[in-house]
């Protein structure tokens, strides 16, 4: 087991729901991470998918300590991240770093490319000494693919494929082991997004770097991701490798969300098998109880709604939490 | 300088006689703006025939929106300009037309449905409200005609409980819901003509799906053009009868959805199509079009795209590249589209 970087086990995350104005009373919770288990192997990609509302950025920030867990473990290469205290989580913060959706958002428009990028040497002076910090910058910009003179602009001189960029050079300056990507290129136009996708992946390869790559595009998730788990309401439903997710899904939602992605071929307009769900995704306050698909689920039995399924193996070759799991071919 | 595109003919094959449902010719908008002058359409055109889809395809500052909304009259004028062309509604020119007669065309001529549908909608007053609202004023409608008339809309739109929904407010609907309420409203003056920008872009994969099918169903019951604004090639794919390409402000490409994707007849539609990755093949590199779209404020000289085009010549860095007829219906501003959709 020593080949996991990430082992996850169990990992719930619920937020409480108040009410009140001076004397809040908590009235529930939602339930947005709700026993959540995987490995991430040393160099590989995770894709994680699942629809707004499925718990899977939550996850992001519970993995980086920016949200403490209500229960379970996640491990960075043995030891436990959500127990780290002082110098042992500054050094895992060194290890796993983030890039986020949004790269308008996400960066200070007061401070330069320069100081955005170099702000985590100031945090963790041991990575680069103050004299050679300008240089890094520069090689860091020259990486991620940006000219290295623009070193003094402000975020609002650049393009959204540009910020995503500074958004990536600044998860890499302190040379971290995992980045969790949370929708790095949703906000992105399609030429552009395949730019950053394939810079994804060539930095992957020069610095061995694992990813949680978390996306609700199904078709970029393919593209990058060794294996995938796909979330819906909290819960991991299927998770396998990437092959065995699009060509054999077992769960009825992965056939549906498959089934819903549009395949830019109008030839195939018809031949498609066409899964339509109906309705929308429950709340994540009051989830169905048992298998929490069940409302929108066409296989839908009585043992649905008593017993939660386990994400356990039951067809083909890797785990489906669903009883009547069946394997499909979705996509043509 | 692009008076080529006023000249072309689109003759389908088996069109009808008499004016076509709509039709854009040779657009000309600009935004007078304080770094200097956007040029945001330069003589974009085209038409839509009753029961059509047109698929208006675009990356963001191609210019797809600002056409919707031109069509629509809701352009912010200043510091948009209308500077050139005609938009003609069965014929009679909208741009020509009083504010009175333009209010008349809006909502039962053509209608439109945004992208955000929250902010679309008005949060004080209930979804019913405003849709009864259009009723009353424009149909005369009693209160209670038109709410009755509203039920049946959300029923149309598969909303569940139409009866208690028509009594709730924004906030009370999901995103799908919401994005079902506008198609509702949009619908109520029984337009001849819908405009759909991005109506899907906020939604998840599922209700996307959901939403798609549902605009395609009342399409054809009632016979309606449809404008489809969107970026997403698939769904586009899915739907569409003819794809208009756009990039800088002018359509580079226009035809069947069929052929486009077959052959596409312009290095940028090309290059969409190369670098969208796949659900059902897995690629190893995307081929990527290199470089940004250009700023509106400084458009490259000739063909707008020659900067980051993989074919381009001298010719490209000057001429600006004329509608090229490849087919019945079929154009590419391409100095080389001919041997484009032949060679390789």
């Amino acid at each position: 087991m020593t080949d996991n970087i990430i082992e996850v086990r169990d990992l719930v995350k619920h937020f409480p729901v108040r009410v009140g104005v001076l004397f809040k009373r908590t009235v529930g919770h939602v339930r947005a991470v709700d026993g959540v288990s995987f490995d991430l192997k040393r160099g590989e990609t995770l894709g994680v998918v699942g629809e707004s509302g499925c718990g899977k950025s939550t996850l992001a920030q519970v993995l980086m300590r920016l949200e403490p867990a209500t229960s379970g473990t996640a491990t960075f290469e043995g030891r436990d991240i959500l127990k780290m205290k002082g110098g042992e989580l500054r050094k895992l913060r060194r290890d796993i770093q983030i890039v986020l959706q949004d790269p308008y958002t996400s960066l200070n428009p007061r401070m330069t490319v320069g100081d955005i990028i170099g702000e985590p040497f100031e945090i963790h002076p041991e990575v680069a000494p103050k004299g050679s910090r300008a240089k890094k910058v520069r090689e860091l910009l020259d990486v991620v693919g940006l000219n290295p003179e623009h070193i003094n602009r402000y975020p609002h001189q650049f393009s959204g494929g540009q910020r995503q960029r500074i958004g990536i050079a600044r998860a890499l300056a302190l040379r971290p082991k995992v980045i969790v990507c949370d929708e790095p290129v949703s906000a992105l136009d399609v030429s552009i997004q395949a730019q950053v996708m394939n810079l994804l992946g060539d930095l992957q390869t020069e610095f061995g770097l694992s990813y949680v790559f978390i996306a609700h595009d199904l078709s970029v998730v393919r593209h990058l991701s060794d294996r995938v788990a796909v979330m819906y309401l909290g819960k991991v439903v299927e998770i396998g490798t990437e092959e065995e997710i699009y060509e054999h899904p077992t769960h009825p939602y992965t056939q549906a969300l498959l089934s819903a992605v549009p395949v830019p071929d109008p030839e195939l307009r018809s031949s498609r098998q066409i899964i339509r769900l109906e309705g929308d995704v429950p709340s994540p306050v009051d989830p169905p109880s048992g298998c929490r698909f069940r409302t929108r689920c066409w296989k839908a039995q009585d043992i649905c709604a008593q017993e939660a399924p386990k994400l356990v193996t039951r067809v083909a070759n890797h785990p489906s939490a669903c009883h009547f799991a069946e394997e499909k071919s979705i996509v043509p | 300088m692009t008076t080529t595109q006023s000249e072309v003919d689109f003759e389908e094959p088996g069109q009808v006689p008499g004016a076509p449902l709509l039709e854009v010719d040779d657009l000309f908008v600009e935004f007078r703006t304080r770094d200097g002058v956007a040029k945001v359409l330069n003589g974009v055109s085209y038409r839509v025939e009753p029961g059509e889809t047109l698929a208006v395809l675009g990356e963001s500052g191609s210019g797809k929106s600002v056409t919707a909304q031109t069509i629509m009259g809701i352009l912010d004028m200043p510091p948009g300009f209308i500077t050139g062309g005609e938009i003609r509604f069965h014929g009679e020119n909208l741009l020509k037309a009083s504010a009175r007669r333009r209010r008349e065309v809006r909502g039962s001529g053509i209608a439109m449905i945004f992208q955000d549908a929250l902010s679309a909608l008005n949060p004080v007053f209930t979804v019913g409200f405003q849709i009864e609202e259009q009723l009353r004023l424009r149909r005369g409608m009693s209160r209670k005609d038109a709410r009755k008339r509203a039920v049946e809309l959300l029923d149309q739109v598969k909303i569940p409980n139409a009866k208690g929904r028509v009594r709730q407010y924004p906030h009370e609907f999901s995103g799908g819901m919401r994005q079902r309420a506008m198609i509702a409203m949009s619908l109520a003056l029984d337009p001849e003509m819908l405009i759909a920008d991005e109506p899907t872009t906020a939604l998840d994969v599922t209700v996307q799906a959901q939403i798609m099918d549902l605009l395609k169903d009342i399409q054809v019951e009632r016979n309606m053009g449809l404008i489809l604004i969107t970026h997403d090639l698939g769904v586009v794919a899915e739907v569409a009868d003819r794809i208009a390409v756009m990039y800088a402000g002018r359509i580079v490409e226009q035809s069947l959805a069929r052929d486009l994707y077959r052959k596409p007849g312009h290095p940028y539609t090309q290059g969409l199509l190369d670098s969208l990755p796949r659900l059902d093949l897995k690629g190893t590199e995307l081929r990527t079009i290199k470089g940004l779209p250009p700023s509106l404020l400084n458009v490259p000289k000739g063909c707008p795209f020659n900067p980051r085009c993989p074919r381009v010549q001298d010719i490209c860095k000057t001429e600006v590249p004329p509608q090229h007829r490849l087919a019945p219906g079929r154009l590419s501003a391409c100095h080389f589209a001919e041997e484009l959709i032949s060679g390789d």
